[in-house]
């Protein structure tokens, strides 16, 4: 019951996807920041702080935006559940804030554990249609790890493929997981991937698959990043095993630093967490979801509960994440001018957060960043 | 160490033979003979594969020679690059049925959707081969980034997300099923266990993605921790569980908090990867598939690796030592340890590195300093 509503509704948005494909001539394939300013010549932008120590994060991030004379003006909106028809939603101000300004920036949430919860980040996905997720991960200069010239580019298909939610047990003892791969959503992803490779200065882009043993499905997905590609032949294209991309980038992740990864769902998921392990974990890697009806850039960090309102947390990865926004915004001199900043910060290693190794405060991590935009 | 794995296994299969002869019936169970021996000599399936399959498996042949190792090999040179190899493949299993011991390269196997599937996995489905069992160690010698690194992976090989089952239910959108069992998942958390009790190893991880697939990846959880309190907790053994992009992340940071892991099939494709990479690479990571009645050894991390093939410069190590591994299991245990022990100090040296280890021995050339070695 439940699986087949998830699998029509998926087919049918597939479907008006395809729709607006063929009936609109832009070759965005999202929905372009439209860059509308309000009365006060600034942009808009949603904000949501989030759980734990994400209101301090979030603090950090507009001071130094502040500071920086960014011309965003921030809505801050909270998307504490509420109840709806005896169901978990967002509240309405959040959805219709997110929806006005196109582009959103959000601190970790606190996912409550226990059966009845659809996870936040997975209704926010569903609700603006958030296809594709892109996470970079840069070395770090001044967090030393075993790696150091890692420069990986990953967008993941993020709303089918194997999280797709329908499985079933057919007799007590065996159950059945659909992968559901749709030829829309592979082709959007594949068509996301070449225009941020594209819009990066990136000339390669690497499919990563494992169509050897599931030949439809990931046969598929090859298939439309296969079309993709004709569009875009200033862009190189290949296809590689998920195995060999694993034991590749953990050997020797130099080669990737030329190329954007497009894989489906799972693959990202897994791939993406491996390269952000690579340099040091999440606390430095920031993330994107874009989507047709708006784009959310977010931390993927937890909310770490254990530190919140102490004032020691690292806003790194919000604030990397809000840089990742400002150049979706075509902003592009001041996440110049920011990132240069924070790095520099880090690379100094004078004032940097615990995690980091460093003794300084969150308060102290901000001012030396904002000491440096001077 | 895997030795004694590998030995006990095939201990339980010397086991069954003797209770299972009710002498009453008078017929010998064909079902459960033992590996085949005549005069001493036991005959044993060799499949090279393709890529550089034969290279490395003529690598095992020359030093096997030369120790003059009771073994005569049945030589069955399938590949998987034209569908033409199928009657071959045929024979090869029959072989494999016969001698109940195989030593094997990797198949080729074909993207396109018109192809076959996976010959590899059909062996292993068809055998009944479920486990594999690959042991990741830093080798002295090696070079590499972590150090002391010591884990096994053990991975369920027959069923998952390589059921094979697809299809395309309206163009242009497709299902893969994913197919998880309990009496599969049962048997492969009980494996992991007694492999873990029986090398001294003191943790199990179950390595899942639970949080997504609620049911699929559920039931292989819960069958874990219930096998667990059941039957292992009063041995002192630990378990934990991780989930899988979690997993990848903290190997590639810090490999050295794993023992013993036990996960599904992709899973399994992913993390060993991860793995190899860790330690040196596919060409020093040896492995096997172990059922109930057949053992089937090849190289832990199976790649072809069609980019070095025929030009001599693949490592043989892995092969070779899954050839100890090989010889152990048929209770030739002076003979492997010598084997693998010269393997080790040649690798241990550098006296003739390949160029995956940053030489440029060839193939040839690293044999010969084994032989030499021994």
């Amino acid at each position: 019951m439940l699986s087949s509503r998830t699998f029509t509704t998926a087919l049918r948005s597939s479907r008006s996807t395809l729709a607006r494909t063929y009936a609109t001539t832009s070759n965005s394939p999202t929905a372009k920041f439209e860059g509308r300013k309000n009365a006060g010549g600034k942009y808009v932008v949603t904000l949501i702080p989030g759980d734990g120590i994400g209101p301090e994060i979030s603090e950090s991030v507009k001071q130094i935006y502040t500071a920086a004379k960014v011309p965003i003006e921030w809505e801050e909106v909270s998307v504490e559940p509420i109840l709806k028809d005896g169901k978990t939603a967002i509240p309405d101000a959040a959805i219709e804030s997110v929806k006005r300004n196109t582009v959103a920036l959000k601190g970790p949430l606190a996912t409550p554990i226990g059966k009845g919860h659809v996870s936040l980040n997975l209704t926010l996905r569903r609700t603006f249609n958030l296809f594709a997720n892109v996470r970079p991960c840069v070395s770090v200069q001044g967090y030393k790890t075993l790696y150091d010239d890692v420069n990986t580019v990953l967008i993941r298909e993020n709303t089918e493929g194997e999280y797709s939610g329908i499985e079933h047990e057919i007799v007590d003892g065996v159950v059945q997981s659909i992968k559901l791969i749709t030829y829309p959503a592979s082709e959007r992803v594949a068509r996301y991937a070449f225009h941020y490779a594209q819009a990066n200065g990136r000339k390669h882009v690497t499919a990563v698959h494992k169509a050897n043993i599931m030949k439809m499905s990931d046969g598929m997905f090859l298939n439309a990043c296969r079309q993709v590609a004709k569009e875009y032949p200033e862009i190189k294209y290949d296809e590689d095993l998920l195995d060999r991309v694993c034991l590749q980038v953990v050997q020797n992740p130099k080669p990737y630093s030329e190329r954007v990864m497009v894989m489906p769902n799972l693959y990202g998921d897994i791939l993406s967490d491996m390269c952000a392990g690579l340099i040091g974990g999440l606390g430095l890697t920031p993330s994107g979801n874009i989507g047709r009806d708006a784009s959310i850039f977010e931390a993927v960090h937890g909310s770490a509960p254990d530190i919140a309102g102490k004032g020691l947390a690292n806003p790194t990865a919000l604030l990397l994440s809000s840089l990742m926004m400002l150049r979706h915004m075509e902003l592009y001199d001041f996440a110049e001018k920011i990132e240069k900043a924070a790095l520099g910060t880090i690379a100094e290693g004078k004032t940097i957060t615990g995690d980091l190794g460093g003794k300084s405060s969150t308060k102290e991590y901000t001012a030396a960043i904002i000491a440096k935009l001077k | 160490m895997l030795s004694k794995a590998i030995v006990s296994a095939a201990r339980t299969a010397l086991q069954q033979v003797s209770s299972a002869t009710t002498l009453a019936a008078g017929f010998p169970k064909v079902a459960s003979r033992l590996p085949t021996k005549y005069g001493g000599v036991y005959t044993v399936t060799l499949i090279p594969g393709d890529g550089i399959g034969t290279e490395i498996t003529d690598s095992v042949k020359q030093i096997f020679e030369h120790v003059n190792a009771p073994i005569e090999w049945e030589q069955y040179n399938v590949s998987g690059e034209t569908a033409m190899g199928e009657s071959l493949l045929v024979e090869a299993m029959e072989s494999l049925k016969r001698n109940k011991v195989g030593l094997k390269g990797i198949l080729f196997t074909p993207m396109d959707q018109q192809s076959h599937p996976s010959w590899n996995v059909a062996m292993r489905k068809q055998l009944d081969i479920y486990a594999s069992v690959v042991v990741f160690k830093t080798v002295p010698g090696v070079p590499t980034r972590h150090k002391d690194i010591d884990f096994a992976i053990i991975r369920e090989n027959t069923e998952g997300e390589y059921s094979g089952l697809e299809h395309q239910s309206y163009p242009g959108v497709v299902e893969s099923l994913k197919v998880s069992t309990r009496v599969k998942a049962e048997r492969i958390a009980r494996f992991a266990f007694d492999f873990a009790l029986k090398n001294n190893r003191k943790k199990v991880t179950c390595v899942h993605k639970a949080n997504i697939m609620k049911l699929g990846d559920g039931l292989f959880l819960n069958t874990f921790r219930n096998v667990a309190e059941t039957y292992y907790k009063h041995a002192g053994m630990a378990y934990n569980d991780m989930i899988v992009d979690n997993t990848s992340m903290q190997l590639v940071a810090r490999p050295q908090q794993f023992d013993v892991m036990v996960m599904p099939n992709l899973y399994g494709a992913i993390i060993s990867n991860i793995g190899a990479a860790l330690v040196g690479g596919p060409g020093i990571v040896p492995g096997c598939n172990v059922g109930r009645e057949y053992a089937l050894f090849e190289p832990g991390c199976r790649h072809v690796a069609k980019d070095i093939m025929g030009t001599n410069r693949a490592n043989p190590a892995a092969m070779i030592l899954s050839a100890t591994m090989m010889l152990r299991h048929l209770g030739l245990d002076q003979m492997a340890n010598n084997i693998a022990n010269s393997t080790f100090n040649v690798l241990q040296a550098g006296i003739s590195k390949t160029s995956d280890m940053g030489g440029n021995a060839t193939t040839s050339d690293f044999t010969n300093a084994v032989i030499k070695n021994l």
